[in-house]
């Protein structure tokens, strides 16, 4: 059974369809990556598994229970996390402060606890702190933890975003365009980051438009050109696939 | 020229008083800054829930035969008792209006949820006039009230229990917000909604603790004002609620930090000004400071420099 299952799924906004009768599996343990031209629908089909849209019709199973309708808080509290393709993180807090966001999901603190400092809510407050820094050391910006997020450089931000995920102990991480507008350097150090993530037995689902990145970490790659699914298979195959060719750079090319 | 000279011996003791009264609005002024923080919406009922809860405390006082109890102790236990249930309750109805007027209007433009918030101050207050009438009701002065002279500077119990209560409701807040799971998850929702959602935050029911919590407060300084002032009148949290609001918009609204300075500094000028000059100018001078903050520095004081928005 696969960790994430979506069968048939179409959204549609009005007149458009965005995604449209789009069916794959992600194993438990793979990175998959989602590609496609501009406007494919990749980014729908996140929103799609994280609850902001409910499915037009189609159905969305992971780790055994149907998901689509749920809230997107639920959702994440079942273990999918995502980043965003133009950093959303918390700025006006510190870099500590938003893996501690992320710990959130994983508390079970009741507003009654915190308001009453309860020693429950004292113990799991330390251990979330110890979580954090422990995270933040892994992925390696413990040094900056009292730091504003929004005073690290634009690569480590998106490394923070990662670390915020992952502390909600996810077992799906859905990256979004996680290299864009990073270095070559960057991006190399970004590649050994989500083999280390899988390693951590996260599975890892990717948009990405950087193709040495996708072609070589993916295990597996699905391609997307307006909502409709055109290829899928290991990146080498994927690769040499004439429609995939053709949606890149146009028919005769 | 005079009024200088009569002034000075007076000053510390106009900053007493000031303080105290700062410290009332400061209470309220949470309640505004936070719930702006969150949704963006200028509560208009929120002055509203404030005299409420100094009407609830009265009923609940009106329950206890307090001229049997002479033991200060246990007058100051009821003290407290009330105050407790006034926030407890003051905190429901927070919650109860957030969830019946303005959550469905949460991605309205916000001009709906504006004319909504005065739509509900208009519904309490009259609610309130027919509870206990359109004239000024008195709250019974049951705990033992001694002056303290400290140098030339006299002041009663009365108004050292205004001082202490909202500095304690003040520390209890800024621990909560900034060092527990709730108050992170109520920042990040006032940061990025969608962001703090797709983290694992239930949205609706941060915004609902946000509700209770400035509202609670709003109960706090409810009862206070009462045992302060000796009466409460159903129109009071119109005016104060204005005052307070300009406490929070003097300390940038969205900073809780600046909602409790800007309550304090509001306080002291109003003060200052019947005292120094007139009464009747004291208004003045508050709201004057209103327009001027929103013309000079319409971020506040503390707006956009201190990273804490709730």
């Amino acid at each position: 059974m696969a960790l994430l299952s979506l069968q048939g799924v179409t959204k549609s906004f009005g007149g458009l369809t965005a995604v449209k009768n789009l069916t794959f599996d992600v194993e438990a343990g793979a990175i998959i990556s989602l590609i496609g031209p501009n406007g494919a629908g990749k980014s729908t089909v996140f929103n799609l598994i994280t609850g902001i849209y409910m499915p037009s019709s189609g159905s969305i199973v992971f780790d055994e229970h149907a998901i689509e309708g749920l809230k997107p808080h639920s959702v994440a509290a079942r273990g999918i996390l995502r980043t965003f393709q133009n950093i959303r993180l918390f700025s006006h807090m510190t870099v500590l402060e938003n893996v501690l966001v992320g710990r959130h999901a994983r508390m079970r603190s009741a507003a009654w606890d915190c308001a009453f400092r309860t020693p429950f809510a004292q113990k799991e407050e330390r251990s979330s702190d110890a979580a954090a820094m422990e995270l933040l050391e892994w992925i390696g910006l413990s040094r900056f933890a009292t730091e504003w997020a929004r005073n690290l450089p634009y690569g480590m931000q998106r490394r923070l975003e990662i670390a915020r995920a992952l502390a909600s102990e996810p077992k799906l991480l859905l990256l979004d365009e996680p290299a864009a507008g990073t270095n070559p350097a960057e991006k190399i150090g970004l590649m050994k980051l989500v083999q280390s993530i899988r390693d951590r037995g996260v599975t890892v689902l990717l948009i990405e438009h950087d193709m040495k990145l996708v072609m070589g970490i993916s295990d597996y790659v699905h391609v997307l050109d307006y909502g409709e699914e055109i290829a899928h298979g290991k990146p080498d195959a994927v690769r040499h696939d004439q429609r995939v060719i053709e949606a890149y750079l146009g028919k005769g090319a | 020229m005079f009024e200088i000279h009569n002034c000075a011996p007076q000053f510390i003791q106009q900053l007493i008083n000031g303080v105290a009264l700062g410290g009332l609005y400061a209470l309220i002024a949470l309640g505004y800054t936070m719930v702006y923080g969150i949704i963006e919406l200028i509560n208009f009922a929120h002055g509203d829930v404030y005299t409420l809860g100094s009407f609830i405390s009265l009923s609940i006082l009106g329950l206890i035969p307090l001229a049997t109890i002479s033991n200060p102790t246990v007058l100051g236990l009821i003290a407290l008792a009330v105050i407790i249930l006034a926030a407890l309750l003051c905190g429901i109805i927070g919650v109860l209006i957030e969830r019946l007027a303005y959550r469905r209007l949460r991605n309205a433009p916000r001009l709906a949820p504006l004319i909504t918030a005065i739509g509900v101050s208009l519904i309490l207050e009259n609610i309130m006039q027919i509870w206990k009438g359109n004239s000024e009701v008195s709250f019974p002065q049951f705990l033992p009230d001694h002056w303290h002279q400290i140098g030339g500077v006299r002041f009663d119990d009365r108004s050292l229990m205004v001082v202490v209560v909202s500095l304690v409701c003040m520390i209890l807040l800024n621990f909560f917000v900034f060092h527990t799971k709730l108050g992170k998850a109520m920042r990040a929702t006032a940061q990025d909604r969608d962001a703090a959602q797709l983290m694992g935050i239930n949205v609706n029911s941060t915004i609902a603790w946000t509700f209770f919590i400035g509202s609670a407060l709003a109960g706090v300084a409810g009862f206070i004002s009462g045992m302060y002032y000796g009466t409460t009148f159903f129109l009071n949290g119109y005016q104060a609620g204005l005052k307070a609001f300009t406490a929070a918009v003097l300390g940038g609204i969205g900073n809780i930090t600046g909602a409790m300075l800007g309550g304090f500094v509001i306080g002291i000028i109003e003060t200052m000004t019947s005292g120094c000059i007139s009464d009747q100018w004291s208004e003045v001078a508050v709201f004057a400071i209103l327009i001027l903050t929103l013309v000079f520095r319409p971020s506040g004081l503390l707006g956009q420099q201190l990273p804490e928005k709730v």
